[in-house]
């Protein structure tokens, strides 16, 4: 056998017959198990990359061992709580403790030894408010005790008086933009007048809540003259960085240290940086450890959510369906700050068009502040919302034209060679028409939509697909590290990449494993400490396996050069140590201009199609999911049943911000911040979801991966819809709640 | 107060209308019971009471007295349910997991699919989809026949 390691032989060398080197794994039915090794493949100890090994901390996961951050404790330690404004706009003008403040720690924005921000894109969101206060439930005193009944009493005797001023909720009359982009692509005038229909259509998209099981926490710790946090986080230098900010400290007086993370999806993203900001200014004061875990109902009221949107499109079209002009608006709410607002717009705005080719387009995005908590990061970033209204459009084209919605889409779905809105030359793994093919087929699309006319069953389609790794030059700016040390038995391996379920540790590992020629099991993970191990950026965007994975090949492939043909032990017996270290080298070739946004916006694209078939409960209105076809083009499956999860899971959270899940927004704040009231997909919502992986290699992923985390939940929201619209009903606005559709209009018969 | 915990005889001093949830991870030192929202709609802290599925987040400890307590821990790792959910991925970032596996232990042998999804229906997962969970369970069910038949 060749060596399947390293250059371009990784994906050739194997003697795979060509289906299965196309279609990997396939769940049919969650009665059969789909993810047992691939027949056909030769299996050596030496070969774990595209095998289900036992996930890293799988044991300690299933046996109750795992520890989160609220199952440590530290001698002597408080815990905190935050006392937050009860109102959406206005200054504060007084604050009344009411209780004794013995054994209380008390602190506000005059206890922040450095600056009162939280450090992010912009520094205008302060750790604790100083005088204004921007939206409901925003921070504005902090107490610990190591007694939680006696904290629970203490902040309800706190009040607060305000003067308030009028807030702006409704994006539509804000005044202060955070960040606008325009694309354009050739003229779009010209394209109007190519087309012979135009088609217009305004759709919206409101609020998620990631709603991770284990809510935010964090432990702050006094140590070394110094802070120390434990946490439940995505990105510790992140928080790293904004602890150096808030605290005033040089790198090495700050420490982060990630723990078990119970699901993140973005939630973990930005907002870990204020919760660990407040334990931090608390354990400052305190000079003991803190404890700051929130509760469910402050857990929703109080973090950032999926930003939502109105996203209107005027497209132009010929009589036979091809796309002539796109012209496309999207308005994002960012709430108060701006956290992470400009790049969940970037990302939005290049996803708009949907993966179509179009020579004439536009596409102008803004993100306004209002007066309500600050939205942010959630899997997807931006991608959902504005796919969303890309894919329902393009049904609403179909049925203008009186169309297939299959032809209409397979005729204008991007090829390899053509060009993005960005004016990006797609490659050779642009796999947008075989998705589409294989879900259309795999579903029985045509003959089920057939079938199900004038029943309560409907079907619908999407096709979708999603940037790997950081927006534009994004990637480069970040230039992560990631670190692999020579053990006695294997390696182990040094990056900040966080382990949120998806899988970090043990697709890292067979990566290694593969490059270095050892078994999985020789392969260890550092635990993420900011004190042992590099910046590899932020565990976001799915670059975990396209981008961080890559460098730890390049680390693994320069030891195994190093090694030569000494074994491990001689060479350290020898030298004592090895660590090689590598930072983010991109493909040659990539460019792009942030002034003009134009250029390759991503490496990679992963592409996707999802069929969803409903049915209507004729006295309800309600709409249940029956079937999810999802089909993925993903580049490499490095963990088939990891990978397989990341599909199901997403798909399902989508499903979720289709149907259910709906953010009751009354005066500013989250009405609904219950689990009882905001519904999320449980057992008895989610159908069966067939999934069918196929692989395309990226050349510059590692083992020709691309991402996989986030594209999984661009596609179910619009097909779920569209099959809802193959019942006749207008539908535009998720969540389509049996509220909505019960108010929607009949889709009128073409013509 | 006395109660079985996992299987041994314990005799444990908390005010009688603690939550179960936090005499298991407090007094017991045992939290591989989590919490995730405080108000029984999640099932991160189910843990079986007589045999039976309940949300230890809604309990008085005071309920449990003389009754038989079994947490993830009471497991042992032993299960096949514990083997399954590692092989098929039911267990993404884990937090759901414990409570997860205990009301699957609580489903009737050779349950459909229908009845897992009943049986599982006040356990939230927001990870999986639910898809590898009812695999493992699968799996972890014909890993049973398979031994009751060599035996």
């Amino acid at each position: 056998m060749r060596s399947s390691y390293g250059g371009k032989e990784t994906w050739c060398a194997r003697s795979l017959p060509k289906s299965e080197g196309k279609r990997l794994s396939s769940s049919r039915s969650p009665t059969r198990s789909g993810f047992n090794e691939p027949r056909g493949r030769p299996l050596t100890a030496m070969h774990s990359v595209g095998r289900n090994v036992p996930r890293k901390e799988g044991f300690d996961k299933v046996t109750g061992r795992a520890l989160y951050v609220d199952d440590l404790t530290f001698p002597g330690m408080l815990h905190g709580r935050t006392i937050r404004s009860t109102i959406a706009a206005g200054e504060i003008e007084g604050i009344h403790l009411g209780f004794d403040r013995k054994g209380f720690t008390i602190a506000d924005c005059r206890d922040v030894p450095g600056r009162n921000v939280v450090a992010l894109i912009e520094l205008d969101q302060p750790c604790l408010a100083e005088r204004h206060v921007r939206h409901f439930a925003e921070p504005i005193l902090l107490l610990a005790h190591e007694d939680r009944e006696r904290l629970l009493e203490a902040e309800s005797r706190v009040s607060i008086d305000y003067r308030e001023i009028a807030p702006i909720y409704d994006p539509e009359k804000s005044d202060r933009c955070f960040k606008e982009i325009v694309i354009e692509k050739g003229e779009l005038a010209r394209g109007f007048e190519e087309a012979d229909v135009v088609v217009e259509g305004e759709y919206r998209v409101g609020h998620q809540e990631q709603l991770y099981i284990e809510p935010n926490g964090v432990i702050a710790l006094p140590e070394n003259g110094g802070i120390t946090v434990y946490g439940s986080l995505q990105c510790p230098y992140y928080v790293h960085r904004a602890l150096r900010v808030l605290l005033g400290l040089p790198d090495e007086k700050v420490r982060v240290v990630q723990t078990e993370t119970g699901g993140g999806f973005g939630g973990k993203e930005e907002y870990p940086s204020m919760i660990a900001g407040h334990a931090a200014i608390l354990a400052w004061k305190s000079r003991r450890p803190v404890k700051l875990v929130y509760d469910r109902v402050e857990d929703m009221i109080a973090t950032t959510k999926r930003h939502p949107g109105v996203i209107r499109h005027r497209t132009g079209v010929t009589r036979d369906g091809r796309l002539t002009a796109i012209e496309i608006d999207v308005l994002l709410d960012g709430g108060a700050y701006m956290t992470l607002s400009p790049v969940v717009l970037s990302r939005g705005v290049i996803h708009a068009t949907g993966p179509y080719r179009c020579n004439h387009v536009r596409i102008h995005g803004r993100v306004v502040a209002t007066n309500t908590p600050p939205n942010g990061a959630f899997r997807g970033f931006g991608a959902p919302q504005t796919q969303f209204a890309a894919e329902v459009h393009m049904e609403r084209i179909a049925e203008t034209l009186g169309m297939d919605p299959v032809r209409l889409r397979e005729k204008n779905a991007f090829r390899p060679g053509d060009t993005t809105s960005t004016g990006q030359t797609l490659g050779r793994d642009t796999s947008a028409l075989r998705v589409l093919r294989e879900a259309v087929s795999r579903s029985d699309f045509r003959a089920k939509r057939r079938a199900y006319r004038g029943t309560n069953r409907g079907i619908g389609l999407a096709l979708f697909f999603h940037g790997s790794g950081f927006t534009g030059g994004g990637e480069v700016k970040l230039a992560s590290k990631a670190s692999l040390e020579l053990t006695e038995t294997g390696a182990r391996i040094l990056v900040a990449s966080t382990e949120i379920g998806q899988g970090t540790r043990t697709m890292h590992a067979q990566i290694v494993a593969d490059t270095l020629k050892i078994p999985y099991e020789n392969v260890e993970v550092e635990a993420v400490d900011t004190a042992r191990v590099p910046d590899s950026g932020p565990t976001v965007a799915s670059r975990t396996c396209m981008v961080v994975g890559k460098i730890l090949e390049r680390c693994a492939a320069e030891i195994r050069r190093e090694l030569g043909r000494r074994s491990a032990r001689e060479y350290l017996a020898e030298h004592g140590s090895l660590v090689v270290t590598k930072e983010y080298a991109g493909p040659d070739g990539l460019y792009w201009d942030d002034e003009t946004y134009r250029g390759d916006a991503y490496g990679a694209f992963g592409w996707g199609c999802d069929v969803v078939e409903v049915e209507r409960d004729p006295e309800t209105w309600e709409i249940r999911p029956t079937r999810i076809t999802a089909v993925q083009e993903i580049g490499k499956a490095i963990h088939p049943v990891l990978a397989a999860g990341q599909i199901e899971g997403g798909t399902a959270q989508a499903v979720g911000y289709a149907l259910l899940e709906e953010v009751a927004m009354r005066d500013g704040r989250m009405a609904n911040a219950q689990l009882t009231n905001y519904l999320v997909p449980t057992t008895l919502d989610t159908p069966e979801i067939d999934v069918a992986i196929l692989e395309n290699p990226y050349e510059h992923g590692p083992f020709g991966a691309k991402g996989v985390g986030e594209m999984p939940i661009d596609g179910p929201a619009p097909a779920i819809v569209n099959a809802i619209r193959s019942l006749g009903i207008d539908v535009r606005s998720i969540p389509a709640t049996p509220e909505r559709i019960l108010e929607a209009p009949a889709i009128p018969s073409p013509g | 107060m006395r109660f079985t915990l996992n299987g041994k005889k314990r005799q444990v001093q908390a005010p009688p209308m603690k939550r179960l949830l936090d005499v298991l991870r407090e007094e017991c030192g045992l939290t591989g019971t989590k919490e995730g929202c405080g108000e029984g709609e999640c099932g991160a802290c189910t843990v079986l009471v007589d045999g039976m599925p309940v949300n230890s987040c809604l309990i008085p400890f005071a309920q449990v007295r003389g009754s038989l307590v079994t947490t993830i821990e009471g497991l042992q790792g032993r299960h096949p349910l514990q083997d399954a959910f590692i092989a098929e991925g039911g267990a993404q970032c884990g937090i759901c997991t414990p409570g997860m596996i205990l009301a699957a232990a609580a489903l009737p042998r050779g349950a459909t699919l229908d009845e897992i999804r009943l049986g599982l229906a006040g356990n939230i997962c927001r990870c999986t989809g639910y898809s590898a969970i009812y695999r493992a369970i699968r799996k972890a069910s014909a890993t049973r026949n398979r031994a009751r038949r060599e035996q």
